[in-house]
């Protein structure tokens, strides 16, 4: 585990970062309290509502709205070209949207003076000039908010870069690439950071280190929205999700609820009498399918009640368990009626 | 929404004020951070001196004359100029027919005829004037004149009547006030005064000898108690420019002759009694002479008493030769201007730099801030190494070099760096305008260096040229003028010559009315389009 902590912070018991978030945060960063607007008792960070945009004959944009809470990492998926980017170029003022507003901590992205000390944002790791070392990458972005190269090398530390820092971008692999951009979305110290796509390239020792930082940086109430096209790479990472499609919101729920409605009251049993257990089990009314040799999903019946039944017939079993769905069958679930709900807009025109 | 009793994370930076020098050290570390640009910088800064040392280094001029007896040329260097009290180089070769004037005193005398021959084009050599044609040259001089000394290039005042220019006042070479116009005749001769008092000479003209008008009058500063003073007559060197279709010119020339004749010649106050005396203060002496007879006298002289011009029978030129690497520079600075910005575009860095500073006209003003000034230094470091070492060595290779004015030599240095960096900022512009480098170093180097080149290397005819240098932010090359344009002499005033049509900070105000115009596009495209 970690150790004893060496700073008292003021930071409430439950949102103490995660200890190898901690370790790294401990480096060089205290924390200071401010108040933000907030919804529903919870801090508010980023504000979207009702963008839309087109470019050209193409909607980028169809009215989305969303809010993304501090304290959280806000997983912000969809699959390419539903207007993941485009939301966060709107959010930074880089895009104009034809209709609606972005505000960070109820200000527009434009009004604010040191705009890095506000939001950091990653939107593409490649954004570099080859032939500038990651460190002067950093230094002229730091002077241009009146920082300077002592906060540099901190964020280097803390980003894992320092080794490469003084080598020219141009031979990054696409793993420091992200190490780079991450380190540059820490340069104001921002509450909010906003992430694109930030596991891309990443090895999967990358990944892990790349999970532990981004709920490291929740759990010091920043607000963490992190895009991304693969599930899989927010597992265990985001406890918030907004989902979208063709521009617009599909879901906008917590990480937990989603999994519980995927998993639905289904036990996982492992048990090397399968057919055995099927009969026991069927015979009691509930639905069993078989996922792996040893293996059974039982929907239908709670947990304690299927101890009772295999019990009762004396059927053996190693391990029972509540089934837990992966984010990506959540978010499967989650897209289906999506999919249905597209089939049917599609066939409208036609009538 | 209420404000929140809970807490939220606050950036722990400290909060640095909200300035545009934050953005111009962003920018600057942005410039300096890229090797390629740095490099960029120097060629840019070694094109002008190296261009420049190259074309001084392989310039070697000389001076041929045939000799008569063997019929064969003898090369030699150009002789330096005769400087005039102004340190302008100068010609001052006419023929002086002069008595001692000790202290103040004045001289008067009627002029009935100014008429001339010019010489043919196929004259033999010691006899210049055989097949020679009548006629007097617009700028052919004869009067009276008082002199420091019969020394070439000493000071002087005269009032003189001229071929097509009418009486004239003129002192110390640069200086010329106009009396009545028009030309003589038996039956309408000008009477001519000239009057020392002290260290000053007055000028006046009369149509009867009776009414005088003063024309002008000089101080001429350390002019000695007794000096020379009496009649004169020259006329210079006859030119015929021909302007070729498509550009190019050429040209003919030769020497020519004025006759004046003078009589009615009163003085007062301390003439000496002596005979008058002749003497051919430089130049060709086998054009001079006077007759007296009775109270008329007939002088003959060739020359010229006025400032040198470049491109005509003068042989120097100005000192911008030394500049001639301007245009090599100024190709390699806007490359790296125009990267400055297009660069971002291409990767994607735009973005991040306008989500650093959302206000894109500051980013803007920022980025033409870094710009103008690095390339003003590497301009004004490279004009300022070039401009004495290649005049030296342009002088030590034989050629004439126009001695220029301190105010002048600083002009044309500053000038080149503030036409480098205004163009550099133009480039800049159109980078952003356009995203993309190459066309903003294309659309850059059509509106400035192309210009620049049809009309100085004498590509187009003299007119299209000149008009070129008026109209394109070419005309901003006119800061590299050294050679002043002389209503009294007359000259092939072109740029290939050195002469522009607009003045030096008219001519860059042309570039800086582009630029202005190109930052003001950018800035609004900057601000309207999506990143």
């Amino acid at each position: 585990m970690c150790g004893t902590p060496i700073i008292v912070t003021a930071r409430p018991a439950h949102r103490r970062p995660s200890c190898e978030g901690r370790r790294k945060w401990l480096l060089g960063v205290t924390t200071r309290r401010s108040r933000l607007p907030t919804v529903g008792g919870m801090d508010v960070s980023i504000e979207v509502n009702g963008l839309r945009k087109r470019f050209g004959s193409i909607v980028a944009l169809d009215g989305m709205s969303f809010t993304v809470p501090a304290g959280q990492v806000t997983g912000f998926v969809g699959p390419n070209g539903a207007g993941k980017s485009t939301t966060m170029r709107v959010i930074l003022g880089l895009d104009a949207a034809d209709e609606g507003s972005a505000t960070i901590g109820g200000r527009p992205y434009a009004s604010l003076r040191h705009p890095l000390r506000h939001v950091g944002s990653l939107l593409d790791a490649a954004a570099l000039h080859p032939a500038r070392t990651g460190r002067n990458h950093l230094l002229w972005l730091a002077h241009s908010q009146g920082l300077g190269a002592p906060r540099v090398d901190e964020v280097i530390e803390q980003a894992g870069l320092a080794t490469a820092a003084r080598r020219k971008s141009g031979g990054y692999s696409l793993g420091m690439r992200q190490r780079l951009g991450l380190a540059a979305a820490l340069l104001g110290d921002p509450p909010v950071l906003m992430l694109d796509e930030p596991f891309n390239g990443l090895d999967p020792e990358g990944i892990v280190w790349m999970r532990g930082f981004l709920r490291a940086l929740a759990d010091q109430d920043r607000a963490v929205l992190v895009s991304s096209h693969l599930m899989s790479e927010l597992q265990d990472t985001a406890t918030h999700l907004v989902a979208i499609g063709r521009g617009r919101v599909i879901a906008d729920t917590s990480v937990a609820d989603l999994i519980a409605k995927a998993s639905d009251g289904r036990v996982t049993l492992h048990t090397a009498a399968r057919s055995q257990a099927m009969t026991v089990l069927a015979h009691a009314g509930a639905t069993v399918a078989a996922s792996d040799r040893d293996t059974l999903t039982v929907a239908g019946v709670d947990a304690g009640r299927v101890v009772a039944l295999l019990s009762e017939a004396a059927v053996p079993f190693t391990e029972i368990s509540a089934h837990r769905a992966t984010l990506e069958e959540a978010y499967m679930e989650l897209t289906r009626d999506q999919v249905e709900f597209r089939a049917a807009a599609t066939a409208e025109p036609a009538r | 929404m209420t404000a929140g009793t809970d807490t939220a994370y606050r950036s722990t930076t400290s909060a640095a004020r909200d300035g545009f020098a934050q953005l111009v050290h962003a920018e600057w570390t942005k410039l300096r951070t890229v090797r390629g640009w740095l490099i960029g910088l120097l060629v840019g800064a070694t094109l002008v001196v190296g261009v420049g040392l190259l074309a001084a280094a392989a310039t070697h001029a000389s001076a041929c004359t045939i000799q008569s007896a063997t019929g064969q040329p003898v090369c030699h260097g150009i002789p330096a100029p005769t400087i005039g009290p102004g340190g302008e180089a100068v010609n001052d070769g006419f023929y002086f027919v002069h008595q001692p004037l000790t202290g103040d005193g004045a001289i008067a005398v009627r002029i009935s005829s100014l008429t001339g021959l010019i010489s043919s084009g196929d004259a033999q050599p010691g006899q210049p004037m055989t097949g020679a044609t009548p006629g007097v040259q617009p700028w052919s001089k004869a009067g009276l004149i008082v002199k420091t000394s019969t020394t070439p290039g000493s000071a002087y005042a005269a009032i003189m009547l001229t071929g097509e220019h009418g009486v004239r006042f003129q002192y110390d070479y640069t200086h010329d006030t106009a009396g009545i116009p028009g030309a003589v005749s038996a039956t309408s001769p000008r009477w001519l005064r000239l009057a020392r008092s002290g260290d000053t000479i007055t000028g006046y003209d009369s149509l009867d000898g009776t009414h005088w008008t003063e024309v002008g009058s000089a101080r001429l500063i350390g002019l000695p108690a007794t000096v020379p003073a009496g009649l004169f007559a020259t006329s210079p060197d006859y030119q015929q420019i021909t302007n070729h279709l498509g550009g190019g010119e050429s040209g003919t020339g030769g020497p020519t002759q004025a006759t004046a004749r003078f009589d009615r010649l009163s003085r007062q106050g301390g003439w000496s009694d002596s005979a008058w005396t002749g003497t051919q203060v430089s130049g060709d002496q086998s054009l001079s002479g006077f007759t007296q007879s009775g109270g008329t006298w007939t002088v003959r002289g060739s020359g010229n008493i006025a400032p040198q011009v470049a491109g005509g029978s003068d042989p120097g030129q100005g000192l911008e030769r030394t500049l001639i690497g301007t245009f090599a520079g100024l190709i390699a600075l806007i490359v790296v201007a125009a990267l400055f910005v297009t660069s971002e575009y291409r990767r994607g860095l735009i973005r991040t730099s306008l989500a650093a500073s959302p206000r894109r006209g500051r980013v803007l003003a920022a980025k033409a801030v870094v710009i103008g000034a690095a390339t003003f230094i590497a301009g004004l470091v490279a004009a300022a190494i070039v401009v004495p070492i290649a005049r030296h060595m342009l002088r030590s290779n034989g050629s004439v070099v126009y001695p220029t004015s301190t105010y002048t030599e600083v002009r044309m240095i500053v000038g080149t760096a503030a036409l480098l960096a205004v163009a550099a900022v133009g480039a800049l512009a159109l980078g952003t305008i356009l995203r993309r480098g190459a066309g903003a170093v294309t659309a850059v180097i059509v509106a400035i260096v192309l210009p620049y080149i049809l009309a100085v290397a004498s590509v187009l005819p003299v007119g299209a040229g000149q008009w070129l240098l008026r109209l394109t932010p070419a005309a901003a090359f006119a800061v590299q003028q050294s050679l002043i344009q002389y209503p009294q002499v007359a000259g092939d005033y072109t740029p290939t010559n050195g002469y522009y049509p607009l003045a030096p900070w008219a001519g860059f105000a042309v570039l800086c009315g582009y630029t202005a115009v190109a930052l003001l596009v950018a800035a609004v495209v900057l601000r309207r389009r999506d990143a």
